[in-house]
C-alpha cells in the first residue's frame, strides 16, 4: 500500500502512523472476535479471584500453623460455611444486613433530596450558587470522626445519628452531579424556551432535569455506594440499639470468632458492590436510551 | 436581462401595513465596552425574504436576538409588528431524549396547546420538512440535515409570520445546504412568511432571498443592499445563470469592501 502524500500539513496525526511502515512489517495486534473479547473480560476476573482465594489460604495455613492463631485469619471455606450455611449464625447475619440496609436506604433517600434540591437551588441564580456550593465542599472536607462526639451528644448513639453519619457520607455526590448535569443544558436550548416565555418550573421540569438525569444517576450511583459504606462506618461509632453489619463485625472481632466476622465483611462487600451495579445498571435502563456517554 | 440589481440607499423606508420588522438606528454595545451594532436601518416587510451575510463576528445573530426579544437594543428603537416569530438556531438544539414528534410538538406545547392541537400541528409540519416516517426516532439517529428538518418542523408549527434564521446550514454539507435552501423557498411560497436569514454564504444569500442585506465587521453595520430579481418559485438552475454569478460578484464585492 503507497502512502499518501497528498495529505495536507494540517493533519500532522497521520505522520507518526505511516512511521512503523518505514522501519519495517511488524506483527499486527491480534484483534478479537467481540465474543472471544467478552469470554476475555469474565474469564479473567475469574482466575483473579481464584488466585486470590488461593493467597487466602495461604495466609490462613500461616496462621494456623506457624502462629496458632486460626480465628485470626480463617480459612476461606470456613468463611463461606458462616455466610451461607451456618443456622445459628443466620438470623444475626440477616438482622444485620437488614438494618445496614435500612440505614443506607434512608439516608440515601435524605442524600438524594437534600442534594437534589440545593443543587436545584444554586442553578437558579449564579449567586445562589457562589453562596452555598463552597459548603457542599466543605461538607465533603469535614472529617467525620471528627464531629461524632458532637453527632453522639446531640442524637444519641443510635438509629438516628447512623443516618446523619450516612448522609454526610452520601450528600456530596448527590449535590456535586446533579449541580453538574443541570447546568449541562445548551444555550440554544435554553434560549428556545426563553423564546416562548416558559416558567422557570417549566424550564427546570421539561430541559434542566431531563438533560441532568445521566449525570444525576452518575451521583446516584456513587452516592448509594457511599450510603452503604457510612451506614457500617457509623455503626462503629455509634453501637446501641439495632445494630448492622458494622457492629456485628466488631462483635465478632472481640468474641475472635474470625470465620463469622469475615462472613459479615463479605456480606458487607457483597451489599456494597450490588447497590452500585444495580443503581449503574437503574442509570442505563432510564437514560441510555438517548444517552450515550463517550 | 440586464443588470437589476442595484445598491439601495440604506435610508429608513416609512412604515407601512405591511412592516413586520422595523429597526432603527439601532446600536446594540455589551457591557464590556464591545460594540456589536452601530447604526442599523433595517425592515422586513410581508412576502420578504431578507438575508443579511456579513464576516463573522459582525453582529449579525446580533440582529436576531434583538428581534426575538432575547435581547434588547441599547440604543434605537426595534419594532417587531408580530407576536409569531419563528427562530431557527445555529444548531438543531433538539432535545436528545425526545424522539422527532415530541420535539416538534415543544413550542406548542410550551405555549399551552392542547394534545391534540399539538399532534395535529406536529404532524403537519414534520410532512411539510418530508420527515415522515421518522417521527418516532430519536435525534441522535438523525443526520445533520435530518435535524436541522426537524428544528425547522418545530418551528412551523407556531405557524410564524416572521421566520428568523441564524446561519442555520452552516454546519452541513454542500450538497445538504443545497436541498434545505430548495425546501425553504418551497415553505417560503408554500406558509408564506417573511423571512430573515443570517448567513456568510455569499450565493446562498442570491439564493434564497428576495433582498440582501451586507454588514461590516465590528461594529456591524449596513454597508450594501441588493434587491434579488429572480422569481418566486425559483428554479434551482438559477444558481448556474450569469446573472446570478453577477448579482453574486457584486455582493461579495461589497463584502470585501466593507471588511476594509
Amino acid at each position: 500500500m503507497a502512502i499518501d502524500t497528498r495529505v495536507s500539513p494540517a493533519e500532522p496525526s497521520t505522520a507518526p502512523a505511516a512511521q512503523p511502515r518505514l522501519t519495517g512489517p511488524r506483527a499486527p495486534r491480534r484483534a478479537l472476535t467481540p465474543r472471544a473479547a467478552r469470554t476475555r473480560d469474565v474469564v479473567l476476573p475469574i482466575v483473579v479471584f481464584v488466585a486470590l482465594i488461593g493467597v487466602g489460604y495461604l495466609i490462613a495455613l500461616y496462621y494456623d500453623q506457624v502462629r496458632g492463631l486460626p480465628f485470626l485469619v480463617p480459612y476461606p471455606h470456613l468463611v463461606l460455611n458462616a455466610v451461607l450455611l451456618d443456622a445459628d449464625f443466620r438470623p444475626d447475619l440477616l438482622e444485620a444486613l437488614g438494618n445496614t440496609t435500612l440505614i443506607a436506604v434512608i439516608g440515601l433517600a435524605i442524600a438524594i433530596v437534600i442534594g437534589v434540591a440545593w443543587a436545584v437551588l444554586m442553578v437558579q441564580a449564579r449567586w445562589i450558587e457562589s453562596a452555598l456550593f463552597p459548603y457542599a465542599v466543605v461538607l465533603q472536607c469535614i472529617p467525620i470522626l471528627a464531629l461524632v462526639p458532637l453527632i453522639g451528644s446531640l442524637f444519641g448513639y443510635e438509629m438516628p445519628s447512623r443516618i446523619i453519619v450516612t448522609v454526610m457520607f452520601a450528600l456530596f455526590p448527590m449535590v456535586s452531579n446533579t449541580l453538574f448535569g443541570l447546568q449541562s443544558v445548551d444555550k440554544g436550548q435554553r434560549e428556545l424556551f426563553q423564546l416562548q416565555g416558559a416558567s422557570r418550573l417549566t424550564l427546570l421540569t421539561k430541559l434542566r432535569f431531563p438533560a441532568a438525569l445521566p449525570s444525576i444517576f452518575i451521583g446516584l450511583r456513587n452516592s448509594a455506594g457511599l450510603s452503604v459504606i457510612g451506614a457500617i462506618v457509623a455503626d462503629q461509632f455509634f453501637q446501641r440499639g439495632d445494630g448492622g453489619l458494622g457492629v456485628l463485625i466488631s462483635v465478632m472481632n472481640q468474641r475472635l470468632n474470625g470465620a463469622e466476622m469475615f462472613a459479615a465483611i463479605v456480606v458487607a462487600s457483597v451489599l456494597g458492590v450490588v447497590v452500585f451495579v444495580a443503581f449503574g445498571w437503574l442509570g442505563r435502563v432510564a437514560t441510555g436510551k438517548w444517552f450515550t456517554a463517550n | 436581462m440586464t443588470t437589476t440589481a442595484t445598491p439601495r440607499p440604506s435610508a429608513p423606508a416609512p412604515t407601512t401595513v405591511g412592516t413586520l420588522l422595523d429597526f432603527r438606528d439601532v446600536a446594540m454595545r455589551f457591557p464590556n465596552g464591545t460594540v456589536a451594532l452601530e447604526g442599523v436601518d433595517l425592515t422586513v416587510d410581508r412576502g420578504e425574504f431578507v438575508t443579511v451575510v456579513g464576516p463573522s463576528g459582525c453582529g449579525k445573530s446580533t440582529l436576531l436576538r434583538i428581534a426575538s426579544g432575547l435581547e434588547s437594543a441599547s440604543a434605537g428603537r426595534a419594532e417587531v409588528d408580530t407576536d409569531r416569530i419563528g427562530y431557527v438556531f445555529q444548531d438543531a438544539t433538539l432535545l436528545p431524549w425526545r424522539n422527532v414528534r415530541d420535539n416538534v410538538e415543544l413550542l406548542a406545547e410550551l405555549n399551552g396547546a392542547s394534545k391534540a392541537d399539538r399532534r395535529r400541528a406536529a404532524a403537519e409540519a414534520i410532512d411539510l420538512v418530508g420527515l415522515s416516517g421518522f417521527e418516532t426516532s430519536l435525534p441522535k439517529e438523525l443526520s445533520g440535515g435530518m435535524k436541522m428538518r426537524a428544528s425547522l418542523a418545530r418551528s412551523l408549527t407556531l405557524d410564524p409570520e416572521l421566520f428568523l434564521f441564524d446561519e442555520p446550514f452552516g454546519a452541513l454539507d454542500e450538497i445538504t445546504r443545497e436541498r434545505l435552501n430548495d425546501e425553504l423557498l418551497r415553505l417560503f411560497v408554500e406558509k408564506s412568511f417573511a423571512g430573515l436569514f443570517i448567513t456568510h454564504s455569499v450565493s446562498e444569500a442570491v439564493y434564497l432571498s428576495t433582498r440582501v442585506i451586507v454588514m461590516s465587521g465590528r461594529p456591524g453595520g449596513i454597508v450594501g443592499e441588493f434587491d434579488v430579481p429572480f422569481p418566486m418559485p425559483r428554479d434551482p438552475d438559477i444558481r448556474f445563470t450569469p446573472e446570478f454569478a453577477e448579482l453574486v460578484g457584486e455582493v461579495s464585492h461589497a463584502l470585501r469592501e466593507g471588511h476594509r
